[in-house]
């Protein structure tokens, strides 16, 4: 087991690695010579300054020189300086992460929770409108814009009904601290992540189902009910735990979305995460922070890659770790 | 395909769609940069304007008949590209096996791994928008899938028979998997693509609605975004797009259930 796991964590670092020289690559591609971009957003771009950047963060020197310093910063988490924001893009990251981890892992834990059960009742009452109406909703929701999502979900409970609130983290000059602060807090998370869920949700709903049709014609199935097991019983042990496989693979899958998902959803509800700061990167045409962003972003992936698959392994016996 | 109720609806749609898409414009002429009314009309008080106007007295039913191309051409290029793209690598990972599979899957895996929708925005907004980088982007972000599925298809078809015959005929390798292999690996691919479409149009309005849209032509995930701000007013200038963009892409992902039913007998729709 722990050989498998350095054997993927060393996999993980190599396409990390792949993955900061393709953001170099990116880098250089990006419009104009980046002193002098670098200076103007600085606001002054006189000769001197540009010359000054450019030995500064070596753009004077040849290109493989250039990416062998670019990765040996990234290596020390230094991933390079937002001249818009005057600090440093990981200082700058490092602050929006948390809120970031609590959108995606809600959602994450909603969709999932919903998913299965829903999947699990359209599966069980199959053929009926139950499972008409599951099957519907989930296309529905599986067809539906994200950013369009979470505008309706504004329109409806802050506009209508006024129940939530429509963007932030917290209330602006509300000042609550302890459980009142924890309460309004998750006011404010429902809505975003109830948004970002929506889709993931329908998504597992659609596979727990098939994946539960499938099961419950296998021969175990019809061992199990011939034992005279009850059916709550098969239904728990025998059909939901073999149907779940192929849903941790698709919770695996869907990490890149769900931090895809993030930036849109945190861009409409303003939730203070990485996903707005690239958002707000983009806006100000900030590549620095845009590209850190996007290596922080893959490197959350890869971890979370990584976390499914030991998952996989634990909740599969027949997979053996030394592959 | 046409025996599934659901491919049949899908493909209505679809229909629908392409000759909004195509014909639309030429109907209704109306510019949808122009302003035609005041701002802030909602809709159904004007038959001329039947679904309002936005905050700079646009007609937002225009702006949605002309949006249909942007999505629609996006959608169906992109998809094509990223065939384009992922097909021969998937042939080839299936049919040489060895380093040259080794090789391809890791970079298959490599483009996998990265978050699509953050390698989508960085690459537009380093190319700069415009329709061209959009189509690219959405193309690069979406191939992984046909070379992995491709390149499955491929490697249960080589060791067929007939295949063995055309290569102790003394056939190319091209000829043999262009002649031999893929027309029969054919069938899932299309199911695929026709779902990519869908993924290709919300990928698409979601750059859109980021403001990564080509600047030149309306969409409706551009739409969207410009209603975002004064969705409290005007409800409508959000609402409306975004149901075109839901049912287009329920429509696609409708026919590719459809065509799987109908392609793919073994997944009975017992199982789906």
């Amino acid at each position: 087991m722990l050989s498998f796991i350095a054997q993927r964590v060393l996999k993980g670092v190599i396409v990390l690695l792949a993955i900061v020289v393709l953001n170099f690559v990116l880098i250089r591609l990006a419009p104009g010579d980046p002193a002098v971009v670098m200076a103007g957003e600085a606001g002054a771009s006189d000769q001197v300054f540009v010359k000054q950047l450019r030995e500064k963060f070596g753009l004077d020197k040849p290109l493989p020189e250039q990416l062998f310093i670019y990765v040996k910063g990234i290596v020390t988490l230094d991933l390079g300086f937002s001249f818009r924001q005057q600090a440093p893009v990981s200082k700058l990251i490092l602050e929006r992460l948390p809120a970031t981890l609590l959108l995606t892992l809600t959602a994450f834990a909603i969709s999932l929770t919903l998913g299965i059960l829903f999947g699990t009742c359209a599966a069980r009452f199959a053929g009926t409108w139950l499972d008409t109406a599951v099957t519907i909703f989930a296309l529905i929701f599986y067809a539906m814009p994200l950013f369009w999502v979470a505008l309706m979900g504004i329109l409806l409970f802050s506009v209508t009904v006024d129940w939530l609130p429509s963007f932030g983290y917290e209330t602006v000059g509300g000042n609550y601290t302890g459980f009142a602060r924890v309460i309004d807090v998750a006011k404010h998370l429902i809505m975003p992540a109830m948004t970002l869920g929506l889709f993931f949700m329908a998504t597992y709903t659609r596979m727990t189902r098939a994946s539960m049709l499938e099961v419950k014609r296998l021969d175990f199935v019809k061992t199990a009910r011939a034992k005279g097991l009850s059916d709550a019983v098969i239904q728990r042990r025998h059909v939901l735990r073999n149907a779940l496989l192929p849903v941790v693979t698709l919770a695996g899958v869907h990490s890149g979305t769900l931090i895809g998902g993030a930036v849109i959803t945190e861009t409409v509800f303003a939730w203070p995460g990485i996903g707005r700061l690239m958002y707000d990167a983009l806006l100000q045409r900030d590549y620095n922070l845009l590209l850190g962003v996007f290596v922080i972003c893959s490197a959350m992936v890869l971890i979370f890659n990584l976390i499914t698959d030991l998952v996989y392994r634990l909740v599969d016996p027949r997979i053996e770790f030394a592959s | 395909m046409l025996r599934s109720p659901s491919g049949v609806i899908g493909l209505i749609i679809l229909l629908l769609a392409i000759s909004i898409a195509v014909f639309g414009p030429m109907l209704f002429p109306n510019s949808p940069w122009r302003m035609v009314q005041r701002p802030f009309l909602p809709p159904f008080t004007l038959s001329a304007v039947p679904l309002g106007t936005d905050a700079l007295g646009r007609d937002v039913f225009a702006g949605m008949i002309f949006g249909a191309r942007v999505s629609l051409l996006v959608g169906l290029v992109s998809t094509f590209v990223a065939l384009v793209l992922g097909v021969p690598i998937g042939a080839m990972a299936g049919y040489f096996g060895g380093k040259v599979d080794d090789a391809l899957m890791r970079f298959t895996e490599f483009f996998q791994t990265i978050p699509s929708f953050a390698l989508a925005i960085v690459l537009v907004a380093i190319l700069q928008p415009s329709i061209y980088s959009i189509v690219a982007s959405i193309a690069v972000v979406s191939w992984p899938p046909v070379a992995r599925l491709v390149r499955g298809e491929v490697l249960s078809l080589r060791t067929r028979e007939y295949v063995q015959a055309a290569v102790v005929t003394g056939q190319s390798n091209t000829w043999i998997i262009l002649r031999e292999i893929l027309p029969n690996a054919l069938s899932p691919v299309i199911v695929l693509a026709s779902l990519m479409v869908a993924t290709a149009i919300l990928l698409e309005s979601s750059l859109s609605f980021l403001g990564l849209g080509d600047p030149n032509l309306i969409s409706w995930g551009y739409m969207v975004g410009a209603g975002r701000t004064v969705i409290r007013q005007a409800w409508w200038i959000t609402v409306f797009p975004g149901v075109a963009i839901l049912i287009s892409v329920l429509g696609l992902n409708l026919i590719g259930e459809g065509l799987n039913d109908a392609l793919n007998p073994r997944l009975s729709r017992e199982g789906r």
